[in-house]
């Protein structure tokens, strides 16, 4: 079916604001090439002992820092989220902090 | 079957004296020989600060051990644990398959790169002084910046 139809009435974000063709043309200038951090440095194993490389992916409040932001690959978030999920079990990363 | 790797970790209380830790790993050896695992390794990590208080500890004792043995030893293990009130935490993970699967990774990675090299013509490990010098973290690495949505 029409896939294609919808698209022009939810894409104009841009219109509505009167500054907007500033600040989308700012978005897209600041845009940089996202890479896993496992795949890049050759990191086979995700242990949940190792805090040094989980903690970057825990951000402050204690959640686990989403793929779209931290660019890891699909399967390293999987075992990332289980690293983290153990550690946390064992109390070497908080569940929150507030 | 019976040649499952498990990993154990506990926490003791921080005021737990040598002789208290030893007493509990003498329990846990005890349940493991009789039946028919073997601790391959035991690590203490002595005194860590704990990331949330477990019942009004801050700190605690870290020992790890890793145990060869069945799903039936670890089943009682557990059991036991939960039981010892100087245990504070415990858990347990299998750890042989994915042991596995990383050593298979790490092996075809190096078939791979070999290949291709000798397919270059040039000898199958990386010589000394060779490719690109290791660089310094890049500042400028936006990997966790968090900024995008």
């Amino acid at each position: 079916m029409a896939f294609g139809q919808g698209r022009g009435g939810g894409r104009g974000k841009g219109d509505k604001d009167k500054k907007g063709g500033e600040k989308g043309q700012r978005r897209t200038l600041f845009r940089r090439r996202k890479v896993c951090k496992f795949c890049a440095d050759k990191i086979d194993d995700i242990n949940y002992k190792d805090t040094k490389l989980i903690m970057p992916f825990v951000p402050e409040r204690g959640k686990i820092l989403p793929r779209r932001i931290s660019g890891t690959c699909a399967m390293h978030q999987r075992k990332l989220q289980t690293a983290i999920k153990r550690a946390r079990q064992i109390a070497l990363i908080p569940y929150v902090t507030d | 079957m019976a040649n499952r790797q498990y990993e154990l970790v506990y926490i003791l209380p921080p005021d737990s004296t040598e002789q208290q830790i030893a007493d509990v790993h003498t329990q846990i050896d005890g349940a493991v020989s009789k039946m028919s695992g073997a601790i391959e390794k035991t690590d203490n990590w002595g005194r860590r600060k704990l990331a949330y208080e477990i019942g009004h500890h801050k700190e605690g004792v870290y020992v790890l051990e890793v145990i060869n043995g069945t799903g039936e030893l670890m089943k009682e293990l557990d059991r036991r644990l939960r039981v010892m009130d100087q245990v504070i935490r415990h858990m347990i993970v299998r750890v042989d398959e994915e042991k596995q699967v990383i050593e298979r990774t790490r092996s075809k990675r190096q078939a791979d790169s070999e290949r291709r090299r000798v397919k270059r013509g040039l000898p199958p490990q990386r010589q000394p002084g060779e490719g690109r010098p290791s660089e310094p973290e890049d500042i400028d690495d936006d990997r966790y910046d968090g900024v995008e949505v």
